[in-house]
Formats: structure tokens, sequence, C-alpha cells
């Protein structure tokens, strides 16, 4: 398992130095890591928190979006309508919340779905391993660099310590 | 017919008149009629015209603000697009950004899908922000007064609110001539530094 110090390290060493978003439980532990770092500026719904990012982005940050895949939902328009077409980049960490339909049901459709989804809106995404952390980080900043929008990792459950291990 | 209608000035000569009294600060302009007025009466390098993500001007601008606190950060926002993203005006209120002016004309529509009313003649928005934590919030129904207090504003720590009374005229502006990606270009290169 991955240790929330590690992956909040692996984002700062990629140059990530403004987090916004809006918990979810497989989050917690990079969040309370996040807020230990005074990092993390906590929003109340996940399309206020990417368009903090695109701001921060303007204002010379290199912005990343925490959110549960619910929030993808309510971020949708905001990551169509503002960053893609304006070139915004932010990297989306984004729990994988009703992965292989074991989970409460509000997360089964968006569980099943959610892949489909980002592919269909054309955002870059890739769900993270333990084993392929750093190509998966690597990946990340390369996308981001090159396309000029959203990128997601994805982070299914077990795969980041979380706040109860 | 609403009752303050017919005395109140439109919402381009009140941008006009705030636009006046502004150089070089980043000002994010809400989607709809907002962001084609200001791009008509005075089109700056400075100014972040948005023609999507209803809701989320105030977001955009926190962001902005927080990445730079010595810049003085201007909002012009509708009542449709506050209502919307009503969430926002409590993370202000929270995070309390010293340099964050937000600037509403309240016209008690929804201007550009066709005059259709939101609800802001009963939900005074000034008041909302005010109890989310807003540290000035004033509301004003003439030039004089709009004035006044943007320039008491613009001198005042935030974050701040300035609810501007307008009626439903709407200036014959046309879209934003900018392509989006230049917008974010040329928006990121003025407020460098």
């Amino acid at each position: 398992m991955i240790e929330s110090d590690w992956f909040v390290q692996a984002m700062q060493d990629m140059g990530v130095n403004f987090f916004t978003g809006v918990p979810d439980s497989i989050l917690g532990g990079i969040i309370a890591e996040l807020m230990n770092r005074r990092l993390y500026t906590p929003a109340v719904r996940e399309d206020e928190a990417v368009g903090m990012a695109a701001g921060a982005y303007m204002a010379g940050k290199i912005p990343a979006v925490l959110m549960q895949n619910s929030g993808l939902g309510t971020s949708l328009n905001a990551l169509i309508s503002l960053n893609m077409i304006y070139k915004q980049p932010c990297m989306l960490i984004v729990s994988w919340r009703g992965q292989g339909g074991k989970d409460a049901p509000e997360h089964l459709v968006m569980g099943e779905v959610m892949p489909q989804l980002l592919d269909t809106v054309k955002i870059p995404h890739r769900t993270l391993t333990e084993k392929t952390a750093v190509e998966d980080f690597r990946w990340v900043a390369q996308t981001f660099m090159q396309k000029q929008i959203p990128v997601a990792l994805l982070i299914t459950k077990g795969v980041v310590k979380g706040l109860h291990p | 017919m609403r009752p303050e209608q017919g005395t109140l000035i439109s919402r381009a000569q009140a941008m006009a008149a705030l636009l006046e009294l502004l150089t070089d600060q980043p000002v994010i302009i809400c989607n709809g009629f907002p962001s084609r007025e200001a791009h008509k009466i005075a089109d700056r390098p400075t100014h972040f015209y948005m023609i999507g993500s209803m809701g989320n001007a105030p977001a955009i601008a926190l962001g902005v603000a927080l990445a730079k606190p010595n810049k003085q950060v201007i909002i012009f926002d509708g009542d449709g697009n506050v209502l919307m993203g009503m969430g926002t005006l409590a993370t202000v209120g929270a995070l309390k950004p010293k340099n964050f002016i937000h600037v509403v004309f309240d016209n008690e529509v929804y201007g550009t899908t066709g005059n259709q009313p939101t609800i802001s003649n009963v939900v005074p928005l000034e008041k909302v922000a005010k109890s989310a934590g807003y540290v000035n919030v004033e509301r004003v129904l003439d030039r004089d007064d709009l004035v006044y207090e943007f320039k008491d504003m613009l001198k005042k720590d935030g974050p701040s609110m300035l609810l501007i009374k307008v009626n439903e005229f709407v200036e014959d502006a046309g879209r934003v001539l900018h392509d989006p990606p230049d917008i974010t270009h040329r928006f990121m290169k003025a407020i460098e530094g």
C-alpha cells in the first residue's frame, strides 16, 4: 500500500503547489497529510474546487483537485466549459467508488461508467497502482503539460493508505 | 412591473462607471451578457471573460486571489450566477481573502436566456454574503452611490460584495472576439508578477 506522505511528496515533486477539493474516505489519508503540510484549501462543491484550481493555474500555480467520483458529475460542466475550452490544466485525484459493483448503491452507476464517461468527455485518465506508481505520476505530469487540460488519476480502495489502516 | 423598474441604471452604465475606476486589477467576468458588455466597454488583457461554467466566477477569482495575495481581484457577477454558485459565498466568507471584491449586477432575471425571473427579488444576496462572512457588503441603486462605495471597497480589506440593482436593459454588444485559450494566455501574462 502506498503511504499518504509518499503520495503527497510525489505530487509536490511534480511541482503541484495548489491543492483543493471535497473529501472522500478513500482520499482521507492524502487530505490529512495535505492539511499537515498546510497545503489544502477545502471547497464546498467539486465544481467550485475546479474553478479555484483554474484561477490558481492562471495565477501561476500547478493545481490539483481531489474528489470522490460522484463529484465528477457535479463538476462536469466546469471541466468541459471552462478547463477544456480555455486550455486550463489541472490534476484530478478521483477516488473510484463503486468499482466492481462492490459499494453502497449510490456509487454503483458512476462506479461502472466512470472510465467511459471520462473517455466520452476526452479527459485522459489512468488508475494508480502501487507497482506502477512512479510511472503513473510521470504520465500525469507529461499529459498535463502536453494537453493543457484536466488529467485524472483514479484511486481505488486500498491502494493509498487511508485514515484507518 | 417590478417596483424599482425604470428608476435604475443599466448594467452597462454601472459597469462603465466601475471600469473607469480600475486599471490593472484582474477582473473575472461571468458568462452571458456581462462578459460581452465588459468586452465592448473596455477590452483589457486583465479581463477574464467567461463563456460557460455558470456560477463559477467567484471560485475562479478565489483561486487567483489566494495565489496572488498582493493583487486585488474583482468579480463582475450576476444574480442568477450567484444563486447557482451560492456555496462559494460560504467558502469566501470562511477563507476571508482580503483582496476580493465581488460586484453583483442584480437585474432579477436570467437576461441572456430571455429574462426569466430569478429569485433575487425576494432573496437579498448581499445579506447572504454578509451572513456567510463577507466583511463589507453594500447594496446600491444609483451611479453616485456605486462609485462612492466601490472606491471605498478598493481601499478596504475584503472580502467585499457590492450589489448593484440594475434594470434589464442589455447593451448591443457582440460576442467576445478572443478565442478562449487566448483569453487564458493573455490574462495569465497580464497578471504575472
